[in-house]
């Protein structure tokens, strides 16, 4: 009940902060030189006072800003995030058209960024001070040093130009005209590169942060009291060290999966991934406002999903967070 | 420059024949960068949407290298001995992608009706024309009020796409539910666009000319990143390269490859040059001397042969070597740094602060700004670069918000067409970045402009358009860089691509695939 309670409470929380957040994005993008009639009139490579008239009053820029903010907040209250005029299509068809793409990538890398990265923690964790150890603190040293966007240059100049194993970019063989099984094959080849190489950040994270905690914990008393029972040294890893070591994984889990909507802009264009990433970049160079704000609110209210996630996530790992709240 | 006013009459049937060895057959991918927001070209023109839609819509004529008219839509035509009535006989059995007939009514309402109504450029040489005219289903009529020399120029696909009648009239252009699925005349029907994947074309087989085209389908491949774009054509994922989708380093790197050919041609209808906007109205940029110096202090073969990996011409002037009407009879301004100094010194220059505005299309064009920015600090400017994005350049050249701004326009053949905009003072107008950006007032010269582009005969217009070259690049209006090249990258394989001085745009037409 106190569960129920406290995520209803946090639901309405959410709402107003959506609503803050969308009138801000509105006043910064409207702050930025240029507009899309702009744009549009400069990309012609020919413009006179009557196509700039013409576009502004298409695309309802000629009304007074604060009109305009009304508008749009009158549309995200009835779930409309407004039409792209530059794109010729209401906001929810584009990002609906470009979700699965990026949620397919930016899933996969979270799934193996959190297993590989908890898995490897913890046998770090277990072979402390060895070489082993030694190895995989180095390694995840380096992943998590190294920029996203050389990484991915570097992966597709081995893998695609130099061994030729994988494709370097896109979604699938364009016009291969595969299906079923075939075409998840293809577009499984394709997607190997981009995620590894989003996720390998995380997985560096995630294993250096579980592989600390889990030393940190080692060294408690009910670790001790646990080996005086006469435990197996597994069992006291998984049951007793890890359940408790966990918690800022899980913290850190909730802030990458916030990214999932909007996190992958650098990848998606590295590799030409057709993803939310890149409209959203693109639409920003085009000053597609309501493009833009479409998917800023988007990923604004999966971040605020998953720090609700995250907070129940919480209670289940360790009860004793439910019965202090 | 041959003598057009007299009655030409041009047959297609020569031009288009043929020939035993060309093979049909094959897929063509091609670059296109950066994805277009819409494939209707009456609606749109940015140089992504001409490259795509080049090969779905038409006009009723195309150019040669040469920048001479080839028939197109239109078979043959005719300029009556006044230069005021020009006639065109259209092919027959021209069909649309829909399968309705194509007729005179359709070119009527795409020139005097839709683009009248949303071709900002077009509508500039609308102005010249009295009316529209179909006397029957396969002639066209354009009744002008004066003589306008480069009217001949104004055909081009992107420049007047012929749009079906029956799809828009009386509707909501810009709304109109079949923008998302065009319907053209041209070689390639639209089949599907994946939104930041590809768009794919597939062959006319009603096409009016016989056998072609050659291509069963086209692949428009859409890659944002520039690395990726090369290593999509290292890797053999893409075909062709038009013209700057790559960085300029890559090329050396690419062309060596085997069986990869390289040309410049195909953008003599374009000839895209490049300048940095000096504002006429305020600062030092005002002063005619600080301009001098800037042409002095600048050496634009280094920038040509480092930044540009040493594709490109220096350019002279407003006209480029490429386009009609052009002069070389004019003062050339040489690396020459004791002359810009001595220039500063006699203006009594004081080492104020002048932004610049590179222009925010990549790596290139930010070394470039750099390279300048060395040059001009080298005889004591004080340069400091002014980044933006583009829709902030778009912003700030257009309400005239700097003091030096890279550019670089389109010439479309002639100095009345892509040139004059630049430079008389009834084109200051803010708001659009493409006009008389800088401020550069001069009403005798103004005369001249628009003496020039009203006379009929060719010789005329040249002695006209020598004089005015060589009096407006004393006065530096803006600082001339560089006649830009953008190598066209294809495999050797692909013959026929670039036939034209419009280049890849409607170059898959021609085009086919050696087996």
């Amino acid at each position: 009940m106190t569960i129920l309670i406290a995520i209803l409470s946090r639901l309405a929380k959410a709402a107003l902060t959506l609503l803050a957040i969308a009138v801000l994005n509105f006043c910064l993008l409207h702050a930025a030189p240029g507009d899309p009639a702009v744009v549009l009139a400069g990309e012609a490579g020919a413009a006179d006072e009557q196509m700039i008239a013409q576009l502004r009053e298409r695309f309802g820029l000629d009304q007074p800003l604060y009109v305009q903010l009304g508008k749009y907040i009158a549309g995200i209250v009835q779930l409309d995030l407004g039409y792209s005029f530059r794109q010729s299509a209401p906001v929810i068809d584009l990002i609906a058209e470009r979700l699965p793409a990026t949620l397919l990538l930016t899933l996969t890398a979270f799934v193996i960024s959190l297993t590989c990265g908890i898995a490897l923690g913890v046998a770090a964790a277990a072979r402390v001070g060895k070489v082993s150890d030694s190895l995989l603190t180095t390694l995840a040293l380096l992943f998590y040093a190294t920029p996203l966007y050389w990484l991915a240059l570097m992966a597709v100049l081995v893998f695609s130009v130099w061994l030729g194993w994988l494709p370097g970019f896109g979604y699938e063989t364009v016009g291969s005209d595969f299906s079923g099984l075939a075409r998840a094959l293809d577009i499984l080849k394709h997607l190997i590169l981009p995620a590894l190489t989003l996720g390998l950040f995380f997985m560096a994270v995630y294993m250096r942060m579980t592989r600390a905690s889990m030393l940190e914990v080692s060294t408690a008393d009910f670790v001790k009291t646990a080996k005086a029972k006469g435990l197996s040294g597994p069992v006291i890893r998984r049951r007793h060290i890890l359940r408790n070591a966990i918690l800022p994984v899980v913290t850190l889990a909730g802030l990458q999966a916030g990214q999932l909507v909007g996190g992958a802009v650098l990848t998606e264009t590295v590799f030409a991934w057709p993803g939310i990433g890149r409209l959203m970049f693109e639409s920003l160079a085009a000053r597609d406002y309501n493009t833009i704000l479409g998917v800023f609110l988007v990923s604004a209210a999966m971040v605020i999903l998953f720090n609700i996630v995250t907070d129940i996530v919480y209670r289940i790992v360790d009860p004793r967070i439910g019965a202090r709240a | 420059m041959k003598h057009l006013k007299a009655t030409t009459f041009l047959i297609a049937a020569a031009l288009a024949a043929p020939l035993a060895a060309q093979e049909a057959g094959g897929r063509l991918d091609i670059v296109v960068q950066p994805e277009p927001p819409s494939l209707m070209l009456g609606l749109v023109q940015n140089g992504p949407t001409q490259l795509v839609a080049g090969d779905i819509y038409e006009g009723l004529l195309r150019y040669g290298t040469d920048l001479k008219p080839q028939p197109l839509l239109a078979k043959s035509w005719e300029i009556s001995e006044d230069g005021l009535t020009y006639t065109f006989k259209l092919n027959e059995g021209v069909k649309w992608h829909d399968g309705e007939d194509f007729t005179a009514e359709d070119v009527v309402f795409s020139a005097d009706v839709f683009l009248r109504e949303t071709h900002a450029r077009l509508r500039a040489s609308l102005e010249y024309v009295e009316s529209i005219t179909a006397p029957d289903d396969t002639t066209v009529v354009f009744q002008l009020k004066e003589p306008f020399g480069p009217f001949i120029s104004v055909f081009e696909t992107g420049t007047m796409p012929i749009v079906p009648k029956h799809i828009y009239e009386g509707t909501d252009f810009a709304n109109n539910e079949m923008n998302a699925t065009p319907i053209g005349t041209g070689p390639f029907k639209f089949e599907a666009w994946e939104k930041g994947s590809y768009i794919h074309l597939v062959k006319n087989e009603d096409y009016y000319v016989d056998g072609l085209p050659y291509l069963d389908e086209v692949y428009y491949r859409v890659i944002p990143d520039a690395a990726a774009r090369a290593v999509a054509f290292e890797t053999g994922e893409v075909d062709v390269l038009p013209g700057g989708s790559v960085e300029n380093w890559d090329v050396p790197r690419l062309t060596e490859m085997d069986n990869v050919c390289s040309t410049g041609s195909g953008w003599e209808f374009f000839a895209p040059h490049a300048w940095m906007w000096l504002n006429n109205r305020e600062g030092p940029t005002s002063d005619v001397r600080f301009r001098q110096a800037v042409m002095y202090a600048m050496d634009r073969e280094f920038q040509r042969d480092v930044v540009w990996n040493g594709f490109g011409n220096v350019a002279t002037g407003p006209v480029s070597s490429k386009t009609n009407f052009y002069s070389d009879d004019v003062t050339i301004y040489d690396h020459n740094p004791e002359k810009a100094e001595e220039l500063l010194a006699e203006m009594g220059y004081d080492g104020e602060e002048i932004r610049l505005l590179p222009l925010p299309y990549g790596e290139t064009w930010q070394r470039w700004a750099e390279a300048i920015r060395q040059n001009l600090s080298e005889v004591g400017i004080n340069v400091s670069i002014d980044s933006t994005d583009v829709a902030g350049w778009n912003e700030k050249t257009s309400q005239w918000d700097y003091d030096m701004a890279f550019t670089y326009l389109y010439q479309y053949g002639d100095p009345a067409l892509g040139v004059s905009r630049n430079y008389t003072a009834d084109r200051i107008q803010k708001g659009s970045p493409w006009n008389n950006v800088e401020g550069y007032d001069n009403p005798e010269l103004d005369e001249k402009w628009f003496d020039a582009a009203t006379m009929i005969s060719p010789e005329e217009r040249q002695a006209a358009y020598d004089e005015i070259q060589k009096e407006i690049v004393d006065d530096v209006p803006v600082a001339w860089l560089l006649e830009l090249e953008f190598p066209t990258i294809y495999r050797c394989d692909i013959k026929d691509l670039v036939t034209t001085g419009i280049g890849v745009n409607d170059g898959p037409r021609n085009a086919w695939i050696e087996q």
